[in-house]
């Protein structure tokens, strides 16, 4: 392999790299706008250009060495663009010399002059990779007088996205995407030198299942979503990690949190899983329902015709069992659900198993052909499915399946029904009538869903933004998630979930932190309080422990823990004691955002 | 070496430690100030104008054409005691953001002028305001309604900036 020298750190690098590749891939920086690890290389943007040089070679082919026997160095006379120059055995490369610095700040002058200096107004400020540079590799001030060239602003792109031509710095970042992620091709740049700007075919919208994704891979606030605009600075938020429960994929997000709110979700880096992106409809979809129409606390039934009245755990968990306890373990059926986490759907089986003794256990398929596609977004818009399967949850022997189950409810056969984070209403009509017929039906739920408003016991859990747990993909991928917002019982500062300044330093009675706290718990939690009631001890005082369990009991899992999920970004079933290796392009675009 | 004959007592000159003549000359102060012109003021009547360099409460300048604050959050970041907050949303006027709330808590204010001096478009600036009363806590939290203040009268301190900062 060929050995280069960057900067006096001796590299050995596979040919065919560049030399901006070979740079990331071992942890050096080379300034850069318009490169993208998934994109082509343009080599428009001129920011990465270094002192490249080879050495010396005599007729006969062989190297040139001084007097202390070190190869001569012939450095090439005009800089090149890391981007686009593969490495060479030899090669040496600086990126800090005297003619690399005069050529980065030449450009970071030439970039500002026509970019409006209004980051208090910008949405990109305190994320955007101009402004970084400008500290970083600019002079700090302007030789430019006269008046900026003034082009469109606000213009819509399509539904989700607003373009501001004048911030734009003509990377082709997102025209690149356009044309080679989103196979939308419908951008092109129009007009000359510095009049271009970037435009849509006529008559076209840039509105494709993952166009929001340029909005991060724009590295200014030229693109910003119609979604968020203007609504916190990034500065303000805490980002947690987590993953996107909108459909099997799992792609791997930052959960965007301020005042106990979530605000936006964005794409987090994991090569396995998404790459660099995620869809439109996860980003727009996948938190309103954690911030509105939440089920807060524990509600119940007193009689059974009065409406559901908020109560206090200890009378929710002993009306559960006291219910539980009178049925016969074939009278009772248990619905759980493709959302619920491996803990969670570890938790339940085991209560169906061991504590109600019940084999009608199933949980609804949550289908979307039309979701589906070739490249991200998935059929199965559960995100746990393979999980849910892989603990086992299916009927037992003699079981009811889902579809067989009002017609029994009907007949008196099912008398209590319980359902776990599963709103199976909205899916299978049918059971509108078995909620009614049913004598008991217990609801484990976050939001207010047919289901839970038919509740006689209602048990409040957490959306996938509160919860500690593991999904499992469709690619068979144990993926974690830390919680992002906080409940009643759990503050911030615990489980790993990030805190913003305002977070750590406000008060009771500052305005900032009266964001909504709900009073839920996971779902095995609640199992736990239950099977405790009726006489089985567990001991779980975390998810982790749960997950413990799961990986001495399912061999799939063994050899999993936390740390090792969050390490090797997510571990494959069964590959527990030998994870895929992290890929080592460990690019980061900006500093707060991939 | 030690010092140990240097005490108050043996420093004190006889007729100082006869004590009563110095009792007389205190007295004698304090009748002399008596009659020198007083720097008293009868404050709720008389009131105190300060100059453009002092820094009362931070507001907000109302220009010709509306507030100048575009919501850009570095005042409530700079703050050493998180007392702005700042909620911004889009305008259709050529600065695209505006705050739709703007809220400083005065019992977080510690008057330091560093939003002030952060603000890039002049927008909030020490006032000559020191008189500061509430009953609660939610009273003192200032909405856009009281921080907002005519440029007329902000100009000495813009004049003040406008020199040194």
């Amino acid at each position: 392999m060929p050995v280069i020298t960057i900067d006096g750190h001796r590299l050995e690098v596979p040919a065919g790299k560049t030399i901006i590749e070979a740079a990331y891939e071992n942890g050096l920086q080379i300034p850069h706008f318009c490169w993208h690890p998934a994109l082509s290389v343009a080599g428009n943007c001129r920011m990465c250009l270094v002192e490249v040089g080879l050495p010396r070679r005599r007729a006969d082919g062989t190297l040139e060495v001084d007097e202390r026997g070190q190869p001569v160095i012939a450095f090439l006379p005009k800089l090149q663009i890391a981007c686009a120059t593969p490495v060479a055995d030899g090669m040496v490369i600086r990126t800090k010399s005297e003619r690399a610095v005069r050529a980065q700040e030449a450009v970071m002058e030439f970039l500002l002059i026509n970019h409006p200096l209004d980051c208090p107004i910008c949405d990109e400020a305190g994320q955007c990779k101009l402004q970084e540079y400008a500290f970083r590799y600019s002079r700090g001030f302007s030789r430019f007088g006269e008046e900026k060239v003034h082009k469109p602003k606000r213009i819509l792109w399509g539904p989700t996205i607003v373009f501001d031509a004048e911030r734009c710095i003509l990377c082709s970042r997102c025209i690149r995407f356009a044309n080679e992620i989103a196979k939308q091709p419908v951008l092109t740049f129009v007009e000359r030198n510095d009049h271009v700007t970037i435009e849509l075919y006529p008559g076209t919208e840039f509105d494709n299942p993952y166009s929001m994704n340029v909005i991060e891979l724009c590295p200014v606030g030229a693109l910003t979503s119609r979604d968020f605009r203007f609504r916190a600075r990034v500065w303000e938020m805490s980002f947690t990690d987590s993953i996107c429960p909108g459909c099997a994929r799992g792609c791997n997000i930052r959960v965007g949190v301020r005042n106990n709110e979530i605000l936006r979700l964005e794409p987090r880096r994991n090569l396995h899983v998404n790459q660099y992106w995620m869809c439109d409809e996860g980003r727009l979809t996948q938190y309103g329902f954690v911030n509105v129409n939440r089920v807060d606390g524990p509600h119940l039934r007193r009689t059974v015709s009065t409406a559901l009245e908020r109560a206090t755990w200890e009378e929710a968990y002993e009306a559960v069992a006291t219910a539980l306890r009178r049925y016969k373990p074939t009278e009772i059926a248990v619905i759980a659900s493709g959302r619920l986490t491996n803990e969670d759907a570890y938790a339940v089986k085991k209560f169906a198993q061991m504590v109600l003794k019940t084999p009608h256990i199933d949980f609804p398929r949550r289908e979307d052909p039309y979701f589906g596609d070739d490249f991200l977004r998935c059929r199965d818009r559960n995100p746990n499915t393979t999980g849910v399967l892989e603990i086992g949850i299916k009927p037992g022997p003699g079981g009811l399946t889902l579809s067989e189950l009002p017609e029994r409810v009907r007949y008196g056969a099912i008398r209590c029904l319980y359902i776990v984070e599963e709103d199976p209403v909205s899916l299978l009509p049918e059971l509108r009538q078995a909620l009614e017929d049913a004598e008991v039906v217990i609801v484990h739920a976050s939001n207010w869903t047919e289901t839970a408003k038919g509740a006689h016991i209602l048990l409040a859990t957490t959306t996938y933004a509160e919860l500690e747990g593991t999904y499992t993909n469709i690619q068979r991928r144990v993926q974690l998630l830390r919680p992002a917002i906080a409940t009643k019982e759990r503050d911030r500062f615990q489980a790993g979930m990030a805190a913003s300044r305002l977070d750590k330093f406000g008060a009771w009675n500052d305005r900032w932190t009266h964001g909504p706290r709900r009073d839920c718990r996971q779902t095995w939690y609640h199992l736990r309080e239950i099977a405790h009631r009726l006489g089985t001890v567990w001991k779980w005082r975390r998810s982790e422990e749960v997950f413990q369990e799961i990986t001495h009991e399912i061999p799939s899992f063994a050899g999993m823990t936390y740390e090792l999920l969050e390490t090797y970004q997510g571990i494959v079933l069964g590959k527990g004691r030998n994870p895929d290796p992290v890929p080592p392009l460990r690019y980061e675009s900006h500093v707060l955002k991939p | 070496m030690n010092i140990t004959q240097n005490t108050e007592a043996q420093r004190m000159s006889f007729w100082e430690r006869l004590y009563l003549p110095e009792i007389v000359r205190g007295l004698g102060i304090t009748l002399r100030q008596m009659f020198k012109p007083k720097f008293t003021r009868q404050y709720p009547e008389e009131r105190w104008e300060p100059l453009g360099s002092y820094r009362g409460r931070p507001v907000l300048v109302l220009d010709e054409d509306g507030e100048r604050c575009v919501a850009c959050g570095l005042c409530s970041r700079v703050c050493p005691a998180l007392a702005i907050e700042v909620q911004a949303a889009e305008t259709e006027r050529e600065k695209e953001r505006y705050p739709v709330k703007f809220e400083i808590n005065m019992l977080r204010c510690i008057y330091c002028g560093y939003c002030e001096e952060v603000c890039p478009e002049e927008a909030i600036v020490m006032s000559k305001d020191y008189e500061l009363v509430f009953e609660d806590r939610e009273s003192a939290i200032f909405g856009k309604e009281q921080l907002l203040v005519p440029i007329a009268q902000l100009q000495d301190r813009l004049e003040f900036l406008r020199r040194y900062k």
